[in-house]
């Protein structure tokens, strides 16, 4: 899906707390890998599901490690608990003022009742007197002054006390994000930039035996699910658990029975959470799959389109789209329905426990065990209880899904590096070019060997020819010369100097290499020609670009230069692309290149011209050139015929057709199916011509 | 459009919204009327010190409150069964449509939007109805009911509702507007900074060859720091949230204790009455809060609903002809009779006056440098276009005039990018024929030159194939798609340059082969190695969309500079160097 086109993603720390469980993981972010090849195994969810069905491995390690990163922040880490903690305090003693505010009112409405001639104790004897036992302890409890209403100034005073407290609480909980959030940042753009920095010290092998998309996946996408779980979970979780601790404590303190009570309600609402939580889990893990699968076809039959016209499979799709896309409704609605009535149950149990403090605590009340406004502001209490512990549930979802990515990310870290850089020597100045491989042994497993016991010299200025059925290792030997791999035996060396003493760089530079695969970065093409040398001026820019036909092209593009090369690579075809890499090779000035297929996209009548233009770049250099089309390596001063590793035949052209051996089969072979010997006259005319 | 969709695609759920509305009524009234039931146990029960009172009072919130569960949840259940049906219908009618699309039609938008048009931008609307069902109806009636039983029981307060109401409205609002465009920025920011690491690890090869890993590494640096910035200031931002939220609220609290106080002590209001306006205030409070946030998801959603109805307004632009001709054999004879073509807003027609004629038997190939038109002149056979100008007829019908099913089951087409389906190669094979035996697959399989490396497999056909088929490599991609097309058994094949990722080994054998099976079917074959349509019956030179040159092998090489040309470039570098 192009960038363009994005949704963007729900900002996810602006949705409301109460739907903790029915979070769309943001497909917009996770869609950027589509292309890349996945396991179908992998398909199924993985791309749209991989956040919340993950679970952490060996989730304690990983976390500790997770918290480890928080370690340089340790101060200011330990400033905000600070600040929470003072926050959750002033937030859980406030309703217990409001509740001494409550009684303030409550104690004048009473005492306005009372006739002002006398005192409290008399009402209270008065009242035991006529029996009613009742109301005297309530009065008696109470801050009562017959005959006088209610006592302004201490309901001012009590209402100032508790918006300071309010106040100050939230000012804390301000700072505390504030910082919390910087903290978290910083450590997560640490991360960010660690995975970058390990990506450039990983051997390409690493890279070779992986899934492309499981890597991308562990770097981009789980980084940001690291950085969410610590942004939002980790903040919340630490809070709400204060706040829960502070009003447990709060309560007891207030009346113990009544917090019994509502702590009957905890268990109750943890054990409904966990019931329903885990059915939901389930059921959302179906749905997500169940999207998967879907999008999946949706994905296929639109980008397949013109088959399924072609071969006129249109109502075979349809029928196979209403059967996933009925089952995606299925497993939603129940993922839904289920996950949609944690909100109701929690709330009915917070409701049993309000009607049960209402009840009891009006009992008491009445018969003066406790005050009006402690009763109110237990209910508070009560009703603040149930929010966090629903939060709590929510976020240390979050916090697993977060452990689990930062597993992975972990994972990749550890990952073993390449070689370290056992830089000890330098190349001349000016390197001619001169290699030669050494008795060379490499495979990339062990089990499967791949090149053994290769040697050959390419001479300065040379151009060495590979050619061989797929599979031989041609890429692998050009491969070896930029130290992409590290050989098993034998050595490779440029100028008499042994690679592995030169620091890859230096041998790198000294390399231009134009690869199978046209890969070119997304951005302009001038751009994508510059990458080759930083530092080359604007003329030796337009000369590479010239030499290489790429501005023929580029002329007739409406941007030019400026011309944006997309993932989808329509303004541009693979020909055209393959040049650019051409150009771009062209402008490192290399003394070495390599020529891996490189026009194997290009038509044949601009090849030729290529071909001329290489031929230019060619001389002074020594260059190795990978060709299918024969055509393009019979002028190489060596071709190096290889199968299964090993060089089985080395000459020139014309020396190689007289043995009649592997290189005539394969250049006949190109001409199968017509007369053989006639396309040998042909092509020797040609050639004399 | 968003509503245009949401009325089309939810009526047949009405009588569910209803229910929804009805029982999320009946659980609101019953969540409000609570606090009510509190009030009067303090006013009757407490301040009497009736303690039977307080009993059966507690009794009813009891039952109201298990009536407010109950009709909760069944407005849960109702809410979500019609969003998810309305997400499958509109889903559904997204698929549909596009699957009645052109190839012209496809391209006006491009497959990639489509997708998501049809998976993403669905979901959007989907979750929109969704928590519509579920909040928004409940959010407007807490709401007003809220400040209605307020109301009730104190007048004189109210002014605290009108002045709370609207300042959380206005703080909630103004943060969310602030963040919004840092939201939709941060997401940029991340798709760049993921975007950067997507290129290293794939150009992983080109940045070390070019040893450009410190360039890279600054890149990302600064993509990274980009990103941490405006992280930081949503944080500055979005931290003042509930700080804020939370002292309006208490703000209100304390206001409501002080003049609700006076009203109290001057004998106008009771205590009870005051603690449940304070509850009733809370609540009016909270559903706002949950309205505005709610608010924020229509401006998304509506763009989302815009993109589907875009797709939805689209009238195909190619129709089955009404009362199709049935063609009188089934002999598989191609003929174009002056046919032009141009992709839709393109001012230099693709292909110009395009005539020649492909007899059952018969090979025809078609050579000339990149963009000249050869695919688009294949395209026009199975009408994955139609001409602009000019016929194209199949055994002897204009195609326009033809039925599908009679087109699908005479042509066959291999195309350039070959596009294999997720699920095994066997699955594969059957696509254009369901019905095809074991034996006929692995026939077309060796004449298609993969039979060894679909033996090697340990599943064999049962192996799988990954979506677009990038778990095979592109010659195994191409041989797999041309076996695709001789399982159908056409009596015209189409092939797109079909054998351009084989080696010329392979590609000589497979030739060899296609031969044999081919022999009485018309044969379309596009071609850049001369190799490959040397032996060909009939070669058309296209050049800038137009026919230069036509004839054999042989009267090419003598007549035509152009087919020279591009032989000698073939054969002989070193003669044209």
């Amino acid at each position: 899906m192009s960038t363009n086109e994005k949704v963007q993603a729900a900002p996810q720390k602006a949705s409301p707390d109460t739907a903790p469980q029915n979070g769309l993981p943001d497909t917009a972010s996770e869609d950027d890998f589509y292309e890349e090849e996945f396991t179908p195994g992998e398909a199924d969810g993985g791309m749209f599901g991989a956040v919340a069905s993950k679970k952490a491995q060996h989730f304690w390690p990983s976390a500790k490690r997770l918290l480890g990163l928080l370690k340089p922040e340790r101060t200011g880490i330990l400033a905000v608990f600070a600040m929470v903690a003072v926050a959750v305090v002033l937030n859980v003693i406030a309703p217990r003022i409001l509740g001494q505010a409550m009684d303030v009112i409550f104690g004048g409405v009473v005492g306005k009742q009372l006739p002002a001639d006398g005192n409290k104790e008399q009402f209270v004897a008065g009242l035991r007197a006529q029996g009613q036992n009742n109301f005297a302890d309530m009065l008696d409890r109470m801050n009562v002054i017959p005959g006088v209403g209610i006592d302004f100034a201490r309901l001012a005073f009590l209402i100032s006390v508790v918006l300071l407290m309010y106040f100050v609480a939230n000012i804390f909980l301000w700072l505390q994000g504030y910082v919390l959030n910087v903290l978290v940042m910083r450590v997560v753009r640490r991360l960010r930039d660690d995975t970058e920095k390990k990506l450039n010290r990983l051997p390409l092998n690493y890279f070779d035996t992986r899934q492309r998309g499981d890597t991308l996946s562990r770097v981009t996408n789980d980084v940001d699910n690291i950085q969410q779980a610590l942004q939002q979970a980790f903040a919340q979780l630490v809070n709400s658990a204060l706040t829960v601790l502070g009003i447990v404590i709060m309560m007891f303190i207030v009346s113990w029975q009544l917090a019994l009570i509502a702590l009957v309600a905890l268990p109750l609402s943890a054990v409904a959470a966990a019931i329903i939580g885990t059915r939901s889990q389930k059921l959302f893990a179906s749905q997500w799959k169940n999207t998967g699968d879907l999008n999946g076809q949706i994905e296929e039959s639109f980008s397949g389109h013109d088959l399924v016209r072609i071969f006129g499979r249109d109502a075979d799709m349809l029928a196979r789209f209403d059967e996933r896309n009925e089952a995606l409704y299925r497993a939603s609605f129940g993922a839904q329905f289920v996950s949609g009535m944690i909100m109701p149950i929690m709330q009915f149990v917070s409701y049993l426990s309000y009607v049960g403090i209402a009840v009891v605590g009006g009992l008491r009340v009445a018969s003066g065990g406790m005050s009006l406004g402690d009763a109110t502001a237990f209910i508070q209490y009560s009703r603040e209880f149930t929010q966090p512990l629903g939060q709590m549930a929510g976020m240390a979802n979050m916090l697993q899904s977060g452990v689990a990515s930062a597993e992975r990310v972990f994972e990749f870290l550890d990952a073993e590096e390449q070689d370290p850089e056992t830089a000890t020597e330098h190349l001349p100045a000016k390197t001619d070019g001169h290699v030669e491989f050494r008795h060379v042994t490499f495979s990339y497993t062990p089990e499967k060997p791949l090149i053994e016991d290769l040697s050959f010299t390419a001479q300065p200025g040379h151009t060495v020819a590979i050619v061989g059925p797929t599979g031989a290792g041609k890429t692998t030997l050009v491969n070896l010369v930029m130290r992409f791999y590290e050989l098993q035996g034998g050595s490779i060396t440029l100028d008499g100097v042994d690679i592995t003493r030169l620091s890859r760089a230096e041998l790198r530079s000294k390399v231009g290499m134009v690869l199978q695969d046209a890969w070119l970065f997304g951005g302009t093409i001038y751009e994508n020609i510059r990458y080759g040398n930083l530092d080359a001026t604007e003329e030796q820019l337009m000369a590479a670009a010239k030499a290489t036909f790429v501005d023929r092209f580029v002329r007739a593009l409406p941007d030019g230069y400026n011309t944006v090369i997309d993932e989808e690579g329509n303004n541009v075809s693979a020909g055209e692309k393959q040049l650019i890499t051409i150009a771009r090779a062209f402008v490192a000035n290399p003394s070495l290149l390599i020529l891996d297929e490189a026009t194997s996209s290009v038509d044949t009548r601009t090849e030729v011209l290529v071909q001329k233009a290489m031929a230019a770049l060619r001389t002074e250099r020594t260059s190795f050139v990978i060709a299918h089309r024969l055509s393009t390596i019979r002028d190489a001063d060596t071709i190096l015929v290889m199968e299964a590793g090993r060089i089985v035949e080395q000459g020139r052209h014309a020396e190689l057709l007289e043995l009649r051996g592997a290189y005539y089969r394969l250049y006949m072979s190109q001409f199968a199916g017509e007369d053989a010997d006639q396309v040998l006259t042909e092509d020797a005319t040609t050639v004399h011509s | 459009m968003l509503v245009t969709l949401i009325r089309r695609y939810a009526r047949p759920y009405l009588p569910y919204i209803v229910a929804v509305i009805i029982f999320q009524l009946a659980s609101t009234i019953a969540a409000l009327y609570l606090p009510s039931l509190n009030a009067q146990i303090i006013d009757e029960g407490v301040a009497r010190g009736d303690t039977d009172y307080i009993w059966r009072t507690g009794g009813v919130m009891l039952g109201v409150a298990v009536i407010q569960v109950a009709t909760a949840v069944a407005g849960v259940y109702f809410g979500s069964k019609a969003a998810m049906a309305f997400g499958r219908d509109l889903r559904r009618g997204v698929f549909r449509k596009v699957t009645s699309f052109s190839a012209k039609d496809v391209n006006v938008f491009g497959a990639p939007t489509l997708i998501t048009r049809g998976t993403n931008d669905v979901q959007q609307v989907q979750m929109l109805v969704l928590l519509g069902l579920n909040f928004m109806v409940a959010t407007p009636i807490m709401c007003i009911g809220g400040i209605f039983m307020a109301l009730r029981e104190d007048l004189n307060l109210s002014w605290l509702v009108w002045v709370s109401v609207p300042l959380l409205v206005v703080v909630v609002g103004y943060l969310v507007v602030r963040l919004m465009p840092l939201f939709r920025s941060m997401q940029k920011k991340i798709d760049r900074l993921n975007g950067i690491l997507r290129e290293q690890i794939i150009g992983i090869r080109v940045v070390r060859a070019f040893v450009r890993e410190p360039h890279e590494t600054q890149r990302f640096g600064a993509a990274n720091q980009e990103l941490t910035d405006v992280s930081l200031k949503i944080g500055a931002l979005f931290v003042l949230m509930f700080p804020a939220i939370g002292m309006i609220l208490h703000v209100s609290t304390a206001a409501v204790l002080w003049f609700g106080g006076q009203r109290v002590d001057a004998g106008e209001m009771q205590v009870g009455s005051l603690t449940a306006f304070l509850q009733y205030l809370l609540q009016i409070l909270i559903a706002v809060m949950m309205g505005t946030f709610m608010a924020m998801m229509i401006p998304r959603a509506s763009v989302c609903a815009d993109r589907i109805g875009e797709v939805l307004d689209v009238e195909p632009s190619i129709h089955e002809p009404l009362t199709p001709t049935v063609p009188a054999g089934r002999s598989g004879r191609v003929e174009f009779r002056n046919v032009s073509f141009a992709y839709p807003g393109a001012e230099a027609p693709v292909l110009s006056n395009i005539s020649f004629t492909a007899e059952p038997g018969q090979t025809v190939a078609i050579i000339g440098s990149t963009g000249a038109g050869k695919t688009s002149l294949l395209a026009l056979l199975p009408r994955l276009y139609d001409a602009a100008s000019g016929e194209v007829l199949l055994d002897g019908v204009p195609v326009t005039n033809l039925a599908r099913s009679d087109i699908t089951t005479r042509v066959a087409m291999v195309p350039q990018r070959p596009y294999l389906f997720s699920g095994t190669i066997e699955h594969n094979l059957r696509f254009g024929r369901p019905e095809a035996t074991d034996e006929e697959l692995w026939d077309a399989l060796t004449t298609a030159q993969a039979e060894d490396f679909v033996r090697e497999k340990s599943q064999g056909l049962g192996a799988r194939i990954s979506q677009g088929g990038t778990n095979v490599s592109g010659g195994q991609r191409q041989r797999l798609s041309i076996a695709r097309a001789l399982v159908t058994r056409p009596k015209v094949f189409l092939f797109d340059d079909s054998f351009s990722a084989l080696d010329v080994a392979t590609d000589a054998r497979l030739r060899r082969a296609l031969k044999a099976k081919t022999a009485d079917a018309t044969v379309i074959i596009v071609g850049q190695r001369v190799s490959t349509i040397a032996d060909a019956d009939q070669i058309l030179v296209l050049d800038k969309g137009q026919i230069v040159d036509r004839g054999t092998h042989e009267e090419l090489l003598d007549s035509s500079s152009t087919y020279r040309e591009i032989v000698e470039s073939q054969l002989s570098t070193e003669a044209a160097a």
